[in-house]
């Protein structure tokens, strides 16, 4: 019998915890959280023309649509490039490639993704940084480094017959320094970058 | 500024808010563990729960509790999701299957938080809060309350009554964890984690093409994930979402967080036995052991050239965020690892073979520096006795700590719990290995894949949960293999730790003679770090250089 209401009290305990912690504390979260910080707390989305066209912390492809018997979608050269992505992409299925460091198909695709984003954007191979050719650990990572935002510069600007200085600047405002100065690492929102482009028509 | 003035300010700042925290945080922790005092609000939940808070339990009582607590914790948290389609909230996901049911379950209440599902495509909002985030609570505060006991065994005579578990727990939960989840959950989202209870919304992109944008209340448990060292994720991809870890202030916030409470402890410990030194030499093994495993994957993955892919590649930046960074990840994955937290920033599959390899290592350790909630500075002690005991053989005398004596008793259950890991993780990989279907689960081949197995079984049984992520564990076999690694893991370690704390308490003290180990001074940090290394060295070496070692040395 001890050992029934030993359990029942332990069931007992469980359901007020589970109130307390399971209910009302992500309640009372949401509740501030939605009344001090409302943009950030729905997913810091994004608009372009009044409609939400993605969230600034979530990656996107920019890709040409798919042509006839086309199965795997090429770059758009009118938009700078995310960092590739193990699930395109796609929010329902964030994560990454789980390849070992030594893996012979990791380290083929890497060398074939070089290869086709030097020449893409018109660079010399040697030049192409690690962030451009290796894919993220979220697979949604909407930010790519300083060094690979400066290579697709004229590429994009050529594409869209724009001044490589008027490119360069909106770069330089879609760039982020290190947070406090000296946390994590500077980098170049994709997202928000590409949309400053397609605001300007 | 260039990278490597700004990685080691990042880890200079961390230090500093965690020495800052120290001491009002572990003195904190002494008081809400020791006051006679309960709040109002208190004495009202021990009726509503029908317990009794002004009982001392001995120890076979507090066990009871424990274990009673954390089975009706399986069954609730089992049935949850199994009925998930039949409740609110549930964003259309279908009842989870009897063996990730199982698994999960066990996993959430044991602190390790091994998620064998992606979480964004199995679980809906109810069973996040409802289930996983309240053991997301109440799971690091049983570690808690379990070296709370033990600390107990130290410093009470000639009793076994250890404390009361229910009131413990409770003032764990309502005086330490709730509040700092919330002011740390407010401050996430003032960062831009969200918080909301929208489902999955379809939106068209700048190009035009769809995308689902999730929701949740992330920012809520992605606090109380790091903070009780759970690590169980929202999402798949974990604190590598840019929902759950923004930008890199949220993310040396996240490690503060799973840091912190374990890296305070020691401070509580040495309040409580009435001499700070002895929290002091404890915490300074616990630096020792985090600061080379932080040097070592560090140095490891900013050295892209130890590696095929990195060589490649021009940089080890697979698998890792633009954002945070090479410095940013070996952080995370250094202290995640060391404590039994097992979130990831950056994936630890594609880390070069010696960095990958340390995260290992730094499980295998018993997730001792500073550890899980609890469980870490129990481990910890444990070490402690043993290094004192193999120093008065040295000697020739009956060892003591803290005025304690380590008989034959004591010395049994510490020998006990110090082979039950590694007995679980080296039997488990050894039969997943003889298995040829459940070899196969494995993504990489060679040493490799083997890691894979070996990280798998190494953080189930050690209450970490994070993972070599290639491996595909999601058949009946690993859901209930790792399942049970988890629970022996937990439990049978809890049972010798409370037993211990008996036979501890019922000792009248002896007094400290010319003869006795001082436990306070650097010679014993040297001593007790050495044992650490030795003890884990020796049981794992030959796993060790079957897989990572085999792979990095290529």
């Amino acid at each position: 019998m001890r050992i029934v209401r030993n359990h029942l009290a332990a069931l007992r305990m469980l359901l007020v915890f589970t109130v307390i912690c399971g209910l009302a504390y992500p309640l009372l979260v949401t509740g501030v959280a939605q009344a001090a910080f409302p943009g950030k707390a729905n997913g810091s989305q994004v608009k372009l023309d009044g409609k939400t066209v993605g969230s600034s912390l979530i990656g996107q492809n920019f890709n040409l649509p798919l042509k006839k018997g086309q199965t795997t979608p090429s770059p758009d050269p009118k938009w700078f490039q995310p960092r590739p992505s193990a699930g395109g992409y796609d929010p329902t299925a964030s994560g990454a490639s789980n390849l070992g460091p030594n893996d012979p198909g990791l380290v083929k695709t890497i060398k074939e993704r070089r290869a086709a984003v030097a020449a893409f954007d018109g660079v010399n191979p040697k030049d192409v940084p690690a962030d451009a050719i290796t894919a993220s650990g979220s697979g949604l990572d909407p930010d790519i480094s300083k060094a690979y935002a400066a290579e697709q510069v004229n590429r994009v600007a050529n594409a869209r017959d724009l001044s490589p200085a008027k490119v360069r600047s909106l770069v330089s405002s879609n760039t982020h320094t290190r947070a406090v100065g000296f946390l994590g690492e500077p980098y170049v929102n994709v997202v928000t970058l590409n949309l400053a482009l397609a605001k300007l028509g | 500024m260039n990278d490597t003035l700004a990685g080691w300010l990042q880890i200079l700042a961390l230090l500093a808010v965690l020495a800052l925290s120290y001491r009002p945080l572990g003195d904190y922790m002494a008081h809400i563990l020791t006051s006679p005092r309960h709040w109002k609000v208190e004495k009202f939940l021990y009726r509503a729960g029908g317990v009794d808070g002004d009982a001392d339990q001995r120890w076979p009582v507090y066990l009871r509790s424990v274990l009673a607590f954390s089975a009706m914790s399986v069954l609730f948290l089992y049935g949850l999701q199994r009925l998930q389609n039949h409740l609110p909230l549930a964003e259309g996901m279908a009842a989870v299957n009897p063996a990730t049911s199982f698994n999960t379950a066990v996993s959430f209440v044991t602190n390790t938080n091994w998620q064998s599902y992606s979480g964004e495509s199995t679980m809906g909002h109810l069973v996040q809060m409802a289930g996983l985030a309240v053991q997301n609570f109440v799971s690091a505060a049983v570690g808690i309350a379990v070296v709370a006991a033990l600390i107990r065994g130290f410093t009470r005579r000639r009793t076994d009554r250890v404390g009361n578990f229910w009131v413990d727990l409770t003032r764990i939960v309502l005086r330490l964890l709730l509040p700092m989840a919330f002011v740390f959950a407010i401050i996430l989202v003032a960062c831009g984690a969200i918080q909301n209870f929208h489902g999955v919304h379809s939106i068209s992109t700048i190009v035009g093409d769809h995308q689902s944008i999730t929701g949740g209340p992330v920012a809520s448990q992605e606090t109380i994930k790091e903070l009780g060292t759970n690590g169980g994720g929202f999402y798949n991809a974990n604190s590598a979402h840019p929902f759950e870890n923004p930008n890199a202030f949220t993310n040396i916030v996240e490690i503060y967080l799973l840091l912190v409470i374990s890296a305070c402890l020691p401070r509580t410990f040495g309040t409580m036995v009435g001499d700070k030194r002895q929290g002091y030499a404890i915490l300074a093994v616990m630096a020792l052991i985090w600061a080379a495993s932080v040097a070592i994957i560090t140095v490891n993955e900013l050295h892209s050239y130890h590696s095929a892919a990195g060589h490649a590649a021009g940089g080890m930046l697979e698998g890792k965020e633009q954002r945070i960074g090479v410095w940013g990840s070996a952080l995370f994955a250094a202290s995640t690892t060391l404590t039994s937290t097992g979130a990831v920033n950056s994936f630890h599959d594609s880390f070069t073979p010696l960095g990958g390899g340390t995260t290992i290592f730094n499980m295998m350790l018993g997730e001792i520096a500073p550890g899980g909630t609890g469980s870490g500075l129990y481990g910890m002690l444990i070490l402690a006795i043993i290094t004192v005991f193999v120093a008065g053989l040295m000697v020739g005398r009956t060892p003591e700590y803290l005025g304690k004596k380590l008989g034959g008793r004591e010395m049994k259950f510490a020998s006990l719990y110090i082979l039950t890991t590694p007995a679980v993780v080296l039997v488990g990989a050894g039969i997943a290995m003889a298995l040829p279907g459940e070899r196969a689960n494995m993504l990489n081949t060679g040493a490799h894949g083997f890691s894979e197995v070996l990280y798998a079984f190494t953080s189930a049984a050690n209450n970490n949960g994070s993972a070599f992520a290639g491996i595909t564990v999601t058949s009946n076999w690993w859901n209930t293999a790792l399942g049970l690694a988890m629970l022996i893991g937990r439990f049978l370690p809890m049972v010798f730790i409370l037993a211990l704390a008996g036979s501890l308490g019922k000792q009248q003290p002896v007094p400290a003679t010319a003869g006795t180990l001082p436990t306070h001074r650097p010679q014993f940090v040297g001593l007790l770090t050495a044992v650490v290394i030795i003890v884990v060295g020796l049981t794992y070496f030959p796993a060790l250089a079957l897989g990572p070692l085999a792979e990095g040395l290529h």
